[in-house]
């Protein structure tokens, strides 16, 4: 985000970073509108549900994934709650690439990205491209005959691009640590970046509505 | 669960039912979102600034 | 567009505001996705087929284990022939200038005739006379007396018979392979391979390159995959071994590797099915790029506009009503 001088701030206090900080998010994020209990009378659609479900369905990725990773990759093959876990872990990640994607479609047709949110738009189609590449390693680490097929498959993909010779498909420890480690904390830091850029700016006005600005 | 999925064939395209279900349900749903009343909290509360 | 920095009191004033309960909401979304979640996962449990061994591959196939093998020695194999990052015999994919396979070189070194037959043979000669001899006479042979065995064995192999889990091909000159060949037919049986090609003189293991590559090479674990609809041509990325959904967000990308040019072998500006694997991912960060950039793209970012489904998201902002926004 842009780091706008506060305006209204004296030039003696400007020189502070910390003021200058604090003054910028009292400016763009207050609390009001970080949790708003109050929104336009125009937001009366399921369609702007989709977004807080897909954070839903995150949620429970992680909480699955988390105990997938704590146990440790073989145990959901020999156990039944590992088993249930993995099971909780794969259903959770179909529904949040579901709801990803209508949530993708329902701001689409309310071109969303309208009086500045293009922004919001752009990171969001960032966490859906690296959400694919985190379930393309998960998929890679599930140590079964799909894993085995996809990577020998994915590698001609990644190889004729030269991403191979770095990330490596068939190397179960490289796919294993970004899939439960690097590639998660990005999801999740992309995904506060995106809701933090929605509440900033509060949802979008409805197509051909003019405000009182120009 | 473990039994081999049935695969449509039209053409080019090539796709097994439990995926045909997923985008399936997923037009459906974006559709019912589209169409299905919104429950608005106490509406008529003027709360303008 | 409207520029940036606005407030949302500048940018909301005029318009009606009522109580929504964001929190309650998202409480709201946790709790249904947990309980739907919970309920699919234990009706329908999820997709686990085992995993193929090269073990399982030498007793459910050792013809073709023997003929990889030997492809292997021959060089003929995907992984022998590949080029970067596993070895410079092939070029890999290019667009006219555009060779990023090349540019980055040979990053994992494989060279299958040592690592795939060579070596995991002299691990097993041990304390296996016969066999250290016949690995000996193919270290001294001259390459065109090993080449000469390899196309008469390779010649012979089609028409191979199995036996109690041996391969047996009519009799010919063929020098050492037969030996050679039985043993690492033996020892891939017993386990042994899938050990040797894992652990590579290390203890702890986490890379499955090798393996990986060498089962690849063969058709054992493909013509499983295909049965499972898992090819590249089959949409084999959006599927999943079972009844089960598969990656449905990658349809577009595995389309591609349906249609021409990326089927033909003529092709369209340079791409074919020779280096459809780089056109396709060039052409799909085009296209995500142009996803990303939606709202700068004309046409694009009209059509919300001009297909009436915000009518209906909005619909009781264009109702015929009061409590329109007031300008």
């Amino acid at each position: 985000m842009a780091a706008n001088s506060p305006e209204g701030a004296t030039p003696r206090e400007s020189r502070s970073w910390t003021l200058r900080l604090r003054r910028a998010i009292d400016q763009h994020l207050p609390m009001g509108h970080l949790l708003p209990d109050r929104q336009p009378y125009y937001v009366g659609s399921w369609v702007y549900v989709f977004g807080v479900i897909t954070i839903a369905a995150l949620a429970w990725v992680i909480v699955s994934g988390v105990v997938l990773s704590f146990m440790g990759p073989q145990w959901w093959h020999d156990s039944r709650l590992g088993r249930f876990v993995n099971s909780l872990h794969f259903w959770s990640v179909q529904l949040f690439f579901i709801f990803m994607v209508l949530h993708l479609w329902g701001q689409y047709f309310m071109a969303g990205w309208r009086h500045g949110r293009a922004a919001t738009w752009m990171i969001g189609v960032v966490i859906f491209a690296v959400s694919i590449l985190t379930a393309f390693t998960g998929y890679l680490t599930q140590q079964n005959f799909d894993a085995q097929f996809i990577a020998i498959n994915a590698k001609d993909a990644m190889n004729s691009a030269g991403i191979g010779a770095f990330f490596n498909v068939l190397n179960f420890g490289q796919m294993y640590g970004l899939h439960v480690m690097l590639l998660p904390i990005g999801i999740t830091f992309l995904v506060v970046a995106h809701i933090v850029m929605v509440r900033a700016r509060g949802v979008v006005k409805p197509i051909d509505a003019e405000g009182a600005r120009s | 669960m473990d039994t081999p999925a049935t695969y449509f064939h039209w053409g080019f395209i090539l796709i097994s039912v439990p995926n045909l279900i997923v985008i399936g349900g997923m037009i459906v749903l974006f559709a019912i979102a589209l169409v299905a009343p919104f429950p608005h909290a106490e509406e008529g509360d003027d709360g303008s600034k | 567009m409207r520029s940036m920095g606005a407030t949302q009191e500048e940018y909301y004033r005029g318009v009606r505001m009522v109580p929504y309960d964001l929190v309650k909401e998202l409480a709201l979304a946790i709790a249904g996705i947990g309980v739907l979640a919970v309920l699919v996962a234990a009706i329908l449990s999820s997709p686990d087929v085992a995993p193929v061994t090269i073990a399982a591959w030498a007793q459910q196939d050792p013809v073709d284990l023997v003929t990889t093998a030997t492809n292997e020695l021959a060089g003929s194999t995907t992984s022998a022939g590949y080029g970067p990052p596993y070895n410079s015999v092939g070029a890999g994919q290019s667009w006219g200038p555009i060779a990023p396979q090349k540019w980055f070189g040979v990053r994992i070194p494989v060279d299958s005739a040592n690592t795939f037959v060579i070596q995991p043979l002299q691990r097993a000669s041990f304390s296996n006379t016969d066999l250290g001899t016949a690995l000996s006479a193919w270290q001294k042979a001259t390459p065109d007396q090993q080449t000469k065995w390899l196309d008469a064995y390779s010649k012979a192999l089609p028409n191979a018979t199995v036996k109690d889990g041996t391969v047996a091909v009519a009799a010919g000159d063929y020098g050492p392979l037969p030996v050679m060949m039985s043993n690492l037919l033996g020892v891939a049986q017993a386990g042994g391979l899938d050990g040797l090609l894992v652990i590579n003189g290390r203890f702890y293991q986490t890379d499955y390159t090798l393996p990986l590559l060498f089962m690849g090479d063969g058709t054992y674990l493909s013509g499983l995959a295909a049965q499972a609809h898992l090819t590249g041509s089959q949409w084999g990325m959006m599927n999943e071994t079972g009844s089960y959904p598969g990656q449905t967000w990658l349809w577009l990308y595995t389309m591609w590797y349906q249609v021409p040019p990326f089927t033909s072998t003529t092709g369209f500006l340079g791409f074919n099915s020779s280096n459809a694997d780089l056109g396709i991912i060039i052409l799909m960060t085009v296209l995500t790029a142009a996803l990303a950039l939606v709202p700068f793209i004309p046409i694009l970012r009209d059509i919300p506009r001009w297909v009436p489904i915000h009518r209906l998201i909005w619909r009781q902002y264009y109702a015929p009503r009061k409590g329109a926004i007031r300008s």
